[in-house]
């Protein structure tokens, strides 16, 4: 990696040595190094939770000085960052992936936020317009800045927060995935001008997933996996040369996480009906809940068959909850097309409890938000889905609620003191045990997991995956959605891969390797149906 | 976050089973009442305030006539604290319940005192425009999705237009004789002259006996399956309280005129909503989706049909207020109820209530408002002016609900 190195020769702006950060005993960044040129794109990539964000985070100093370990040095001075706003005076301004603007402002409020042009704390408005123009016709956007930000689409909106980072006198541009929602015209335009403020000297730090879009417009790539450094490959060989290094080498290190995890044996389900239907998507199309032009999920085909579990491989973005969240009774933005069938039957599922009706469940990746009321207890969060088999007339039977409760307490090894503990004070992999348990308790023949194994500890998480293996063995089929691609590997019979809303793939276990689901989970899926900005269709509803 | 697989100082264990020699029964009590602070901090809190003022009135808090004036007196006000604690539960507010309780009142006026029709239709019919008016609110709320805020607080005014509407202005008097019997009246007397009143002695025994063997079903299921139950000794001295504060309560009424007519009401009250939401599925649904609404509707629950029953409860409930109101007042009068939306919110956030839904019992909220009843009366009693007992209410609601805020910061959920 060292020898394409030699070809530049321009000093680092910044210099990030050591950077270790831990999360309560967690490390997410252990001796991280960063080095940036002046006036170069540098991409960082990596797996879901390798690392990315949490460094940016202590670049720009939304982590202060003192809470990491290590050093920056930007500029030839080493920098000790109280807040955001400190490193935002020295020139390191970052784009969140999460727009921060404020959607009933105009853009010229928006780009000043914070910033204000004013003099004696009375807003100038006239410069305040003046200067907004000038920096829209640096993004080149043609926009009236007093438009209102909520009228614009992400786009438009992605090019208004690098137009309030310039208002800041940027010189390290920080960009969080800045393309994950845009579509192919958008993201072709925020590349160009991020290369176009390369050429005026600011130097940008580009969060990627796509591979593509790396070699087309990056100088460097840093590549980061587990909170660690893996290595710094030169793109090109010179500026604007063709891309000089081979995917392969990236993918490489972005994966190679060690696959010698202990997995639970499997026990194959052998009844009759093996093998048989349980769950097919066919060409599943999802809107933005808001941005209806957008599809975040398009044109999605799998299935699942009886006693198999089937993994859904992707990053951040590839739009692999909102699928599943849209199966589940619409759940997730608004439904554009597309069919289920459950046993071989096709079903449509309009809502939630039509969902459970069918024996379907879908087990969420964000149980604090979307999977359990943190206030009560254990035993009334794992008989909710459930509660109308475990009622009469509408009332609850509490000791059949109790001993379904205590069995489940067994059957998972929830450790809690009693079943009447509040759910709030359990550990994370406990939690996640009940969110499990809740939907076992609902009797479904078909599960959709998603992400069952987040935040929580080795020995909990083989204990999950036992629990998945035996459901597979009882003929249940299951849709594993995973960001961790050796768990993916170590449980699933076969995979499918998504990126950017759509399946790239579909692999056998004996043919998936981590390189191969990378390679598809980065790719950059074509878009046959024309462009990107349809109008709905007229099958759009509600 | 491990703290929950071993017992800590936090939350210390109890004894496995009752009996054995173990920690001093002081520090199990202690250590009782500090696991389950908020259950028993407002019950006490009532005791506590009952107290003081038995001794500063000298004794005339609970006199036979004035323990049955405080019940009278505050009869309303807990109806309609129990379904605000079940509105609030839920997640949402309803700021309309006063202005509906004087619309209901009226009505009642006017069928009654103008149409001269009969008292148990016309209040059959005040309680069917309690539910229609809950379930308008509810429509726009539950399936519309506008902030109950707004709905009920565009119900306040409009109700409280409707009222002067239907009034024209004027007071109607008087109801006939068995419709004030619902706020004002007691219980027939029965059997030979004793020195009390026969059948409330018997209601006595009976709730007396009722919540024994409750308390005995409960410690054996709590024992067979293993949880902690409190030592013998001090269970005994629980029931002994329990009998006592019954029987005291019980004598009292008996020895002036008996149990009243809405102490019977707000007591099936008390036990059918508590039921309901406690062993009801709908009653579950409510406590979920006040406690996590994104779950919950992921978990089944039908968000809408849900929120819109609980709306019409309270326009139920809210009308039910309304009637005995103006029965007590012996008028539908166009200023019946105003500010009792507040004292009921007060009174469900004193009894337990969680801003922000999914905490609180129908229970707490009755508890809630007798603290706010018994201030009220305690403090007419020795003579403190309605300027000082508004100061007063203010300062106990938010220190109810700071110590609330600062508990749960305490133990961290």
């Amino acid at each position: 990696m060292s020898g394409h190195e030699a070809v530049r020769t321009d000093p680092p702006v910044l210099e990030m040595r050591g950077i270790t950060k831990k999360f309560s005993g967690v490390t997410a960044l252990d001796g991280v190094r960063l080095s940036v040129r002046a006036g170069e794109i540098h991409a960082v990539c990596g797996e879901n939770g390798a690392g990315k964000s949490t460094l940016m985070k202590v670049l720009s100093g939304v982590y202060p000085y003192g809470s990491y370990a290590g050093e920056i040095h930007f500029d030839g001075a080493r920098c000790a960052f109280r807040d955001v706003r400190a490193g935002e005076r020295r020139g390191i301004v970052i784009v969140h992936q999460e727009l921060a603007l404020v959607p009933c402002l105009s853009v010229a409020e928006n780009i000043f936020l914070g910033n204000e042009r004013a003099r004696r704390g009375v807003i100038g408005r006239y410069e305040t317009l003046r200067q907004a123009s000038a920096l829209l016709a640096r993004v080149g956007l043609a926009e009236d800045p007093r438009s209102r930000v909520a009228d614009l689409g992400v786009g438009k909106q992605q090019l208004v927060e690098i137009a309030k980072a310039l208002a800041k006198d940027v010189r390290l541009l920080i960009l969080d995935e800045p393309t994950a929602a845009l579509n192919d015209a958008d993201s072709e335009h925020l590349l160009e001008l991020v290369g176009r403020l390369r050429d005026q000297g600011v130097a940008c730090v580009l969060i990627s997933h796509k591979l593509g879009e790396i070699r087309r417009v990056a100088d460097t790539v840093t590549v980061l996996r587990d909170g660690r450094t893996i290595g710094t490959f030169a793109v090109r060989d010179r500026p604007g040369a063709a891309p000089s290094v081979p995917e392969e080498r990236i993918i490489r290190a972005m994966v190679g996480r060690d696959l010698d995890h202990r997995f639970p044996p499997r026990t194959r389900y052998a009844g009759p009906d093996s093998g048989a239907p349980a769950l097919a998507v066919e060409r599943w199309t999802v809107r933005h809940p808001v941005d209806h032009r957008r599809k975040v999920v398009d044109g999605a085909s799998l299935h699942v068959r009886r006693g198999e579990i089937v993994g859904l491989a992707g990053l951040v973005g590839a739009g692999r909850t909102e699928l599943a969240m849209s199966v589940f009774g619409r759940s997730y933005g608004r439904y554009a097309g597309g069919a289920v069938r459950l046993g071989g039957r096709p079903v449509v599922l309009r809502t939630v409890p039509q969902a459970v009706a069918h024996g379907l469940a879908y087990v969420t990746e964000d149980r604090k938000t979307y999977g359990l009321n943190l206030l009560d207890t254990v035993h009334r969060n794992v008989s909710l889905a459930a509660l109308s088999g475990l009622a009469r007339r509408g009332v609850v039977d509490r000791h059949a609620e109790r001993r379904a409760a205590e069995e489940l307490r067994t059957s998972l090894g929830i450790r809690s003191r009693t079943v009447f503990e509040a759910v709030g004070r359990l550990s994370g992999g406990n939690q996640q045990k009940v969110l499990l348990g809740k939907w076992l308790l609902a009797g479904p023949e078909v599960l959709i997991l998603d992400e069952p194994t987040r935040g929580v500890d080795v020995g909990a998480k083989y204990e999950i995956h036992a629990v998945i293996g035996q459901l597979a063995a009882r003929g249940k089929a299951v849709l594993l959605i995973s960001s961790e691609l050796p768990e993916l590997l170590g449980l699933c019979d076969r995979l499918y891969t998504m990126a950017a809303g759509r399946v790239t793939g579909e692999l056998p276990r004996a043919r998936a390797s981590q390189e191969a689901l990378m390679r598809l989970m980065t790719a950059e899926p074509p878009r046959p149906d024309g462009p990107p900005a349809t109008r709905p269709s007229p099958t759009d509803e509600s | 976050m491990t703290t929950a697989v071993q017992p800590s100082a936090d939350h210390p264990a109890g004894p496995p089973s009752g009996g054995g020699p173990g920690p001093s029964a002081a520090a199990v009590l202690l250590a009782a009442v500090r696991g389950n602070l908020r259950q028993y901090g407002m019950v006490i809190a009532l005791a506590a305030i009952v107290v003081l003022f038995q001794i500063w009135t000298g004794g005339a808090l609970l006199l036979p006539n004035n323990v049955s004036n405080i019940v009278q007196q505050n009869s309303y006000i807990l109806i309609l604290a129990m379904g605000m604690m079940i509105v609030i539960v839920a997640g949402h507010i309803d700021l309309s319940v006063g202005s509906l309780a004087a619309f209901t009142g009226a009505v009642a006026a006017v069928l009654m005192v103008q149409q001269h029709l009969h008292w148990l239709p016309a209040l059959l019919l005040c309680l069917l425009i309690g539910a229609a008016a809950g379930a308008w609110q509810g429509f726009w709320i539950a399936y519309v999705g506008i902030p109950s805020f707004i709905v009920t607080l565009a119900g306040m005014l409009l109700f409280r237009g409707a009222t002067q509407i239907v009034l024209a202005g004027q007071s109607l008097s008087p109801f006939p004789g068995p419709f004030q019997d619902l706020a004002q009246g007691f219980l027939p007397e029965a059997g030979p002259y004793t020195r009390y009143h026969n059948p409330s002695l018997l209601i006595g025994l009976v709730v007396v006996a009722g919540l024994l063997l409750r308390e005995r079903r409960d410690r054996r299921r709590r024992a067979a399956h293993g949880l902690e139950v409190l030592p013998r000794s001090l269970w005994l001295a629980k029931c002994a309280a329990i009998t006592a504060a019954v029987t005291v309560f019980t004598l009292t009424l008996a020895s002036y005129h008996g149990v009243p007519v809405v102490l019977l009401i707000m007591c099936a009250l008390l036990l059918g909503l508590g039921f309901v939401m406690r062993d009801a599925v709908v009653g579950r649904h409510v406590y979920a989706l006040g406690g996590n609404r994104a779950a919950a509707r992921l978990s089944g629950v039908r968000d809408g049909r849900v929120t819109f029953l609980v709306f019409v409860t309270m326009g139920v409930l809210a009308a039910l207020a309304g009637c005995v109101y103006a029965a007590r007042l012996n008028a539908g009068t166009p200023q019946a109820g105003i500010n009792f939306e507040l004292e009921a919110i007060a009174a469900a956030f004193i009894g337990g209530a969680s801003m922000s839904g999914g905490i609180g019992t129908v229970f707490g909220a009755v508890i809630g408002a007798l603290v706010l009843g018994v201030l009220n009366n305690g403090m007419s009693l020795v003579g403190i002016g309605t300027d000082h007992q508004q100061v007063i209410k203010g300062l106990v609601l938010l220190a109810a609900v700071g110590f609330d805020v600062w508990n749960k910061r305490r133990t961290g959920t």
